[in-house]
């Protein structure tokens, strides 16, 4: 190998169990965050009494009676995660955001400036320290390599060979060093007791993994023993995967050689006049330079490793944030970074909010590598279907427009109807798993309507009539309670009603401020209606049909 | 990519792939040709399970709680299910009944003369197709795209509302005598209590395997949502009326 193949030395800073302290959670509290029915993050209150990653959520309930259930949602987590990227940036210009919790910059000129490895991770821990909500450990690794950094910064190769993962704290996890720094030329030695599957998950490719795991089998469970392998005998023999594998245990980055700074033309921008304030719009224009940044970089057999989501904004702000995926970054993956990445600057904290509307919005592939393709499944997998469906909704959306084609996404509030919001399909990345819920819908709805609901909810509710035995109009006093019994909805007669569940929404906002009472009510033949007063007028909200 | 030779005589120009595939696929059965469905509704189907390729009509007061009780188990399983001119389903209740949001996906309802077009589109690429047609459905259209069903192994269920169909679904499923619990008598509260769950009783009939007449009486919605058996169902063939069903129903149940 040649010598400019060595890694350049880069700092990995990880606050460790991210998406329990961006659930707005301790890490002291029993915290087990789920998706898809599995636990995908826990806390160290949790861990300690046995709940592990990969658990089902029942089994990790059974373990933790007391556990706080989270819905994973990785746009909470990035846009929680935008404040403390901003405090690193006071370090370093240059910052990488690998994924919400983690960032990795290169050392070379920050090292020099703060006077060493060991000075730099110090001041990166203080700085973060400083900028996160509550007291965490965070950890700092040190390398050759962002690999090796990225495992130096972890609790230390987990005690179970393969199948584990970076949820396990050892023992004294909280008293070790924070800042772990690994000689320059000793990352192969520090990397030889890990799990090949860790080299996996960093690739973040399912070939990878699926390749670490043939390599477990074959007894070649550790990063040391891949590493005696020739590099010629395990690309003949395991191709592409087993190569990047290979050179990651070596303590090689994955690609240096193939990989380059692009020519400025693939980076594609586009002006926005009006300027644009709310994020889904932009997120929206974010698609659209996706697509044309993927069929740039298609064109050209590449695929982007780390790309750059810029803004610039009325008053001059200039916005710039690295995302970074050692496995290829695809259209949809590149626009739900983006999505995440506006919605971490538009609605983050107040003070570091841009000031003006956003006139200009870059997407800069700062890496790329040759594309190698995608396997679909021999027999046509799950992966076939999921992508013939993808692309007959884009069939649909450009028949009948992008605003016609939209998928569920659950949000808080009382009504049938408010708890069900609609995002254009184009916005969403539908090959990948999906959270539906946004952050704030499991809390407490007081005036929310218990299950079963109403199977049918009517966009526009027409007004109707609820009166009374005498055919007075019904209606709810001011605390809440029903004036008279209703009688007959329109022409036909009540049979029994439920109710009155009022609810007062944002009370404190005039524009938006909503009093409403519903009432459940049966009618003489057996159908079932739910009903909303609302300035002195019932509306016919939804049917239980 | 080198590619397996096959024999040329078969081979068109790009699909050496496609045709090894069909091939090598193993001989299925019509019965596993077919997508899972909750225990509840197991009884009104034929084997017990959602037949691949078929049309499902629902009718009556319940058919979209019912509609949604139907594909709940197959969106559970990891199908994808697309909802055609429906903006008034409530996706809370689909929710409850079991559908996987994340695998739902909405359409508007398509301009007439482009109605056919969008859901043979979809009927080529997704197992679970809600469909509620606005206008009357020519019989050109529902052939092609009963040929797209059997091709993809796909469910298409017609959601009761203003369109019609020239011709009757392969399994008709309609409901009648519902009767809510919790705000009525028996247990009428007036106000005090809330809908909690809903009997009613649904008769399948249909073409072929689904010929033979079929009835039950279940719990939809249950209590939490889902449908649920009545348990210790009384004499399924004669009920007692204390509904308000017309007689014609009766005579159709008998």
């Amino acid at each position: 190998m040649a010598d400019d193949d060595l890694p350049a030395r880069a700092l990995v800073v990880r606050v460790p169990d991210w998406p329990v302290l961006a659930a707005g959670h301790d890490r002291s509290e029993p915290v087990v965050v789920v998706h898809a029915n599995r636990v995908v993050a826990t806390s160290a209150a949790a861990r300690s009494v046995g709940v592990r990653l990969g658990l089902r959520r029942r089994e990790a309930q059974r373990r933790c009676p007391s556990a706080v259930l989270v819905a994973a949602d990785p746009a909470r987590d990035a846009r929680a995660f935008e404040p403390v990227v901003v405090a690193l940036e006071a370090v370093t210009p240059r910052v990488e955001v690998t994924r919400p919790g983690e960032a990795a910059f290169a050392t070379r000129g920050p090292s020099r400036y703060h006077g060493g490895d060991a000075a730099l991770g110090a001041r990166v821990i203080e700085v973060l320290t400083a900028a996160l909500p509550r007291p965490v450990p965070v950890r700092v690794g040190v390398a050759d390599g962002a690999f090796a950094a990225t495992c130096a910064s972890r609790p230390g190769p987990p005690a179970r060979p393969l199948g584990s993962d970076d949820g396990v704290d050892p023992p004294a996890a909280d008293q070790v060093d924070p800042v772990q720094v690994v000689a320059p030329g000793r990352s192969p030695a520090s990397l030889t007791a890990w799990p090949v599957l860790a080299a996996a998950r960093y690739l973040g490719t399912s070939a990878a993994e699926a390749t670490a795991e043939v390599l477990g089998r074959l007894g070649l469970g550790t990063l040391g023993a891949l590493a005696t392998l020739p590099a010629t005998d395990v690309l003949a023999r395991f191709g592409t995967d087993g190569a990047l594998l290979h050179r990651l245990a070596r303590g090689l980055d994955p690609r240096p050689l193939s990989t380059r700074r692009p020519a400025p033309e693939l980076a594609v921008g586009t002006e926005l006049d009006p300027p644009v304030e709310r994020v889904d719009v932009l997120a929206f224009r974010a698609v659209a330079l996706a697509d044309t940044l993927h069929g740039r970089l298609d064109h050209d057999g590449l695929a982007c490793l780390r790309l750059a989501i810029e803004v610039e904004t009325e008053h001059g702000e200039l916005r710039r944030r690295s995302w970074r995926h050692e496995g290829g970054l695809n259209a949809a993956a590149v626009a739900e970074r983006a999505r995440w990445q506006l919605d971490g600057w538009l609605n983050g904290p107040v003070a570091d909010r841009p000031t003006a509307g956003v006139t200009r919005l870059l997407l800069d592939p700062e890496e790329v590598v040759a594309a190698r393709g995608r396997q679909l499944g021999f027999w046509g997998g799950e992966t076939r279907i999921d992508e013939g469906a993808a692309r007959a909704l884009t069939r649909v959306a450009a028949l009948l427009g992008t605003e016609a084609v939209t998928v569920p996404e659950l949000c808080g509030g009382r009504g049938p109807g408010d708890r069900v919001g609609a995002v254009s399909a184009a916005a969403v990345d539908l090959s990948g798993e999906r959270v539906v819920a946004r952050p704030g819908t499991t809390g407490p709805w007081p005036g929310r309507l218990p299950a079963p609901s109403p199977a049918l909810v009517f966009p526009d509710p027409a007004p109707v009539d609820l009166v009374d035995a005498q055919g007075r109009p019904v209606g709810v006093g001011g605390r809440g309670a029903i004036t008279a019994a209703p009688a007959r909805l329109g022409r036909h007669q009540v049979g029994g009603w439920a109710g009155p569940w009022p609810a007062e929404e944002r009370w404190w906002d005039p524009d938006r401020a909503r009093r409403r009472a519903r009432v459940q009510v049966v009618l003489a033949d057996g159908t079932a209606h739910l009903l909303a007063l609302e300035h002195g007028v019932w509306h016919l909200e939804g049917t239980y049909d | 990519m080198t590619v397996v030779s096959a024999p040329e005589s078969a081979v068109g120009a790009g699909l050496p792939l496609e045709l090894l595939g069909q091939r090598a696929r193993p001989v299925t059965l019509a019965a596993e040709r077919s997508l899972p469905v909750s225990d509840a509704l197991a009884p009104l189907l034929p084997d017990g399970v959602l037949p691949r390729g078929v049309s499902v009509g629902v009718e009556g007061p319940g058919a979209t709680s019912l509609a949604l009780g139907l594909v709940a188990a197959a969106s559970a399983a990891g199908s994808w299910t697309v909802v055609v001119g429906a903006a008034d389903l409530g996706l809370v209740a689909a929710s409850e009944a079991g559908l996987v949001l994340a695998r739902t996906v909405m359409v508007a309802p398509p301009p007439p003369d482009r109605w056919a077009t969008v859901v043979a589109a979809l009927a080529e690429a997704v197992e679970v197709i809600l469909v509620r047609p606005t206008t009357r459905v020519r019989a050109t259209d529902v052939r092609r795209l009963g040929a797209h069903l059997r091709a993809r192994g796909g469910v298409l269920v017609r959601l009761p509302g203003p369109g019609s169909w020239p011709e009757a679904p392969d399994i008709a499923l309609r409901t009648t005598d519902p009767g809510w619990r919790g705000a009525v008598a028996p247990d009428r509260l007036d106000g005090a209590g809330r809908l909690r769950a809903r009997r009613l009783v649904v008769e399948a009939s249909g073409r072929r395997r689904a010929a033979r007449p079929r009835r039950l009486e279940l719990w939809l919605p249950g209590a939490d949502g889902r449908p649920m058996p009545v348990i210790a169902a009384p004499e399924p063939v004669a009920p007692t009326p204390t509904g308000t069903a017309s007689p014609a129903d009766w005579s159709r149940a008998g």
